[in-house]
């Protein structure tokens, strides 16, 4: 393990983080807490303290009960307890988010990780998907106009999630094929110096690990630079991680949570935060599950408050927190997942390569990153783009160009292979093939 | 009526007093009399406060009515012909550019074309759109939750199913009685009022601009418009002589001090009924303030999470300012924006299900792009669904909610008169405003809080003091009966009781 030294310096967090517009310190909350810790209940508790601060009705509820119990009798809708849990259920409004389901999730988390990391429940903010916990972290990592150094490729959303709203920008960590798309410690320096001299203040660097659009996970020497980096620069580094479910074979992912397990001092690992989500490893973008997982207090009691705006449904955490503890089911099926989405991948890669096709050695995700430089008649973004059009229209095939991506290189695109059947993978794949006959005749 | 155009001939000496002044105010005078006549067909008595409501008998009904008629309603102001009401810049630029790179694209048009082995084989295969449905089987089998995961795994729209939308619609327009026939293309749906109210926030004001907003108000405002968005509230404090009524007298001074400081407002916020006294508002306070808004050129967001929990006498009625809006120009129309709430009225507050209702094109697809960071979970849009779906369930619900309500609420009340604590008359919301003036040690914020204290260390009971709604008088609590039984009820003043006598004894 590499002696990281720091100098020791508390790293920051924006304005709106330390504000205390939040109002949490004030009656309304710690009358809500005091409820919180000693309910009145008539016949378990009729000395405990009676709740008339919090403006929720709850005089039809039963009303509300009986109808649904009748639509749904096999109540599985409410999770594991059935109807009774319906009342709990559709009162819970916790921001800290179902204790349960927090245990869950670390849990799950532990198991992609292969055990290498600990996750402590009470780390974990719960968010309504990845996407907003992205953007929670930005806005409490960096002020309006910082910034935060991302390298390219990097997934399309970024430029909406992490901007839209908090007003910080992105600066590029410029990276290409010559290396395999690595980020180096030159490329890194050379983003933060073009940053200084714009006279933007950087706050953070965020990677994807495993890679999107890439589909490669990141080597742990890599990993261990950029912490080294962020020492010296004092600033923060987020690593998401949600594909961490996806990677191949699980020996080939280092996550960050990895590295920081091995260090004692808090003012290097205070500065390391990792998102995840339940969207792409379990296939359920539509639950909107995500979390924020941070090792810096402030950050974790900042998100949570900051959660209110984007909470996870309740019955959404009463839904999976059973699924997600049973040990031997998520040992299954992260297995079986990380097989087929191997397998589906060689069917892929394979394919392309008959077709005369290369692309980028992958490990992980859903999707492959692959080469059409050479069939570019100008090799600028506008001659991308004309074949991306013509994919779309002459081939019917919607792929993405890597200037979407703010891929430096021109011709890299990425291709998604895990939502659709292995059919229709191969129709695709056939339309390819006759398209580049087709080139190859000319 | 603006004096000040036709005498700045005069003032400015051009013109000479005929042509300075005499033509013009002929002119505006001609101008605004046209106006006023083919404003709306508005029965005679709309401008006679007394008969507003008429059939109620209710000595109390005039108080309720607050809102003071301003000289804008009496004699309507000229109206900024052609002046839209703006929206923010992030709004601008999230309906210039968000959205068009290729990837989007992309997306969009393998939507709208996608491939079908058997249906559409000339169709779009989607290779853009990394999604796992490769183990989703596996997810399925699963016994401990039983679930098909068909149809609510994939991604959907952020700002919710269609069909939960016109489901939704439905429940607002049954609030008002079908008064309004709410449209669900006009809906988007968010995770919670919170989030709600923050995008509108986002939409519709620039950092450093701020909102007015009547006080006592909600407790979560300043949390839900401030923190993230650098946007001010500026307290329009109502006080108790006035019935914490809304006067568009003070809402008009607070825009000048503001003006004059070099703040620039950008709207008014209001909760209908209002939290926390628990009043509606008439059809003239409703229109009195889109005089207003009109007249500034700002906007109006209405909280109407409350709309199903009316509780008053027969004669109360939740008038949705959606109503006033229908029978406006194109222009007034846009300054309106309805929140909306599944959790207060349904009980499901866990299942985070806000919405935002808006007659502006420009807010709704601004809106709609931003509910991707705080979107509806979609096992819940499917429960809330099936919950809410059928009319006769829906009736039944939304009349015996109402009676419950009363029920309890007249319990309540009843209870504190029997202490010596009035309330404030309310008809609308989960709560009442009573006025603990005379068991306050001090008249001052401090004096409140001590109290406050006393109710949850000797009393144990939480209740909210005023001073977290804002208000500037001290001594004024709400409490949310809503989660009481009648049994309940009993114990909570047997509870109040006790603290009355250790203040009486103290004082």
């Amino acid at each position: 393990m590499m002696e990281r030294s720091s100098n020791n310096n508390v790293v920051e967090l924006s304005r709106v983080a330390v504000s205390d517009t939040h109002g949490e310190d004030s009656p309304y909350f710690a009358g809500w807490k005091a409820y919180d810790e000693n309910p009145y209940d008539e016949s378990h508790n009729p000395s405990g303290v009676i709740q008339m601060g919090l403006a929720e009705n709850q005089v039809s509820f039963d009303l509300l009960e009986t109808y649904l119990e009748k639509k749904n009798p096999e109540g599985s809708m409410w999770g594991s307890k059935g109807a009774p849990g319906f009342r709990e259920n559709a009162l819970f409004q916790d921001y800290h988010g179902l204790k349960t389901f927090r245990q869950a999730m670390a849990s799950f988390m532990e198991q992609i990780r292969g055990g290498k990391a600990r996750f402590d429940p009470d780390r974990i903010v719960l968010t309504a998907g990845a996407t907003a916990a992205n953007e929670l972290l930005t806005f409490i990592l960096a002020d309006p106009n910082d910034a935060l150094l991302v390298p390219t490729p990097y997934y399309p959303g970024f430029d909406r999630d992490l901007r839209w709203r908090t007003g910080v920008k992105i600066v590029p960590i410029h990276c290409d094929s010559s290396n395999h798309f690595e980020i180096t410690p030159e490329a890194l320096e050379s983003a933060y110096q073009t940053a200084r001299d714009a006279n933007i203040r950087v706050r953070g660097v965020l990677i994807t690990n495993p890679s999107n659009p890439l589909g490669a996970t990141v080597q742990k020497k890599v990993l261990e630079d950029l912490l080294d980096f962020c020492v010296r620069k004092n600033i923060h580094l987020v690593s998401d991680e949600i594909y961490s479910g996806s990677v191949f074979h699980a020996s080939e992912f280092t996550s960050v949570a990895e590295i920081v397990e091995s260090i004692d001092d808090v003012s290097v690992k205070e500065r390391v935060h990792i998102v995840y989500s339940l969207s792409k490893d379990l296939g359920l973008p539509g639950f909107r599950v995500g979390t924020i997982y941070s090792y810096n207090d402030n950050v974790v009691r900042t998100a949570r408050r900051m959660s209110s705006f984007t909470l996870v449904s309740s019955q959404t955490q009463h839904m999976l927190a059973s699924m997600l503890s049973d040990e031997e089911f998520t040992e299954k099926y992260i297995r079986i997942n990380r097989e087929r989405l191997r397998r589906r991948y060689e069917i892929i890669v394979e394919g392309l390569k008959k077709a005369g096709i290369e692309c980028l050695k992958g490990n992980a995700g859903l999707f492959c990153w692959m080469n059409l430089g050479f069939l570019l008649e100008k090799k600028t973004k506008d001659g991308e783009l004309q074949l991306w059009d013509v994919i779309l229209k002459e081939l019917k095939l919607n792929i993405s160009p890597g200037s979407s991506c703010h891929c430096s290189e021109v011709g890299w695109f990425r291709v998604c292979f895990a939502n659709m059947s292995e059919n229709t993978l191969e129709i695709a794949l056939k339309r390819i093939h006759e398209f580049m006959d087709r080139r190859r005749r000319f | 009526m603006r004096v000040i155009v036709p005498l700045q001939g005069v003032v400015q000496g051009r013109g000479g007093l005929v042509l300075g002044s005499v033509i013009p105010c002929a002119f505006f005078y001609f101008l605004q009399f046209y106006l006023k006549r083919n404003r709306r067909d508005e029965p005679v008595s709309e401008s006679d406060p007394a008969n507003q409501n008429s059939g109620s008998s209710s000595p109390t009904q005039s108080e309720l009515n607050g809102l003071s008629r301003s000289l804008s309603r009496v004699i309507p102001s000229p109206r900024n012909s052609g002046a839209h009401v703006s929206v923010s810049g992030l709004a601008n630029s999230i309906l210039k550019g968000g959205g068009d790179t290729p990837y989007h694209v992309g997306l969009k048009r393998a939507a709208e074309d996608p491939y079908d082995e058997l249906g559409n084989p000339d169709g779009i295969i989607e290779l853009g759109l990394a999604q796992n449905k490769l183990s989703s089987d596996l997810v399925s089998d699963q016994n401990s939750i039983g679930l098909s995961l068909s149809g609510i795994a994939s991604y959907e729209p952020s700002d919710g199913l269609m069909e939960l939308k016109m489901v939704v619609a439905k429940l607002m327009s049954e609030a008002t009685k079908n008064s309004v026939c709410f449209d669900p293309s006009q809906l988007v749906l968010t995770s919670g009022a919170a989030s709600a109210i923050e995008i509108l926030s986002f939409c519709l004001a620039d950092s450093g601009n701020a909102f007015l907003v009547p006080t006592p108000c909600s407790p979560g405002f300043h949390v839900d418009v401030k923190w993230r968005n650098g946007v001010e509230i500026i307290h329009v404090p109502c006080r108790s002589s006035d019935n914490f009524n809304i006067s568009v007298t003070a809402l008009d001074r607070t825009f000048s001090q503001a003006k004059k400081r070099g703040v620039r407002i950008r709207g008014i916020i209001i909760s209908n009924p209002s939290n926390p006294m628990g009043r509606l508002l008439s059809r003239e306070n409703l229109y009195a303030l889109l005089d207003f808004a009109r007249e500034k050129n700002i906007h109006i967001i209405s909280n109407e999470i409350f709309a199903c929990s009316i509780h008053g006498d027969e004669e109360a009625e939740f008038v949705s300012i959606a109503e006033i809006a229908d029978t406006e120009e194109n222009l007034d129309k846009e300054r309106v924006h309805i929140v909306y709430d599944l959790s207060k009225d349904l009980s499901f507050p866990g299942l985070r299900a806000g919405a935002i209702y808006s007659f502006n094109e420009n807010v709704l697809a601004a809106s709609r792009k931003l509910t991707t960071l705080s979107p509806v979970s979609s096992p819940s849009q499917h429960l809330l669904m099936s919950a809410i779906s059928k009319p006769e369930f829906l009736q039944t619900y939304v009349k015996t909610n109402r009676q419950r309500l009363q029920r309890i609420y007249s319990e309540f009340v009843k209870g504190l008169k029997g202490l010596g604590i009035e309330c404030t008359r309310s008809n609308g919301g989960l709560f009442c405003w009573a006025d603990m003036r005379g068991l306050i040690s001090s008249y001052s914020e401090k004096g409140e809080i001590e109290l406050w204290n006393k109710f949850l260390d000797i009393g144990k009971f939480n209740v909210t003091p005023g001073s977290c709604c804002h208000c500037i008088e001290p001594g004024w609590f709400r409490f949310c009966f809503s989660n009481l039984s009648e049994k309940d009820v009993l114990v909570v003043m047997n509870r109040i009781r006790k603290v009355c006598v250790t203040c009486k004894s103290q004082n």
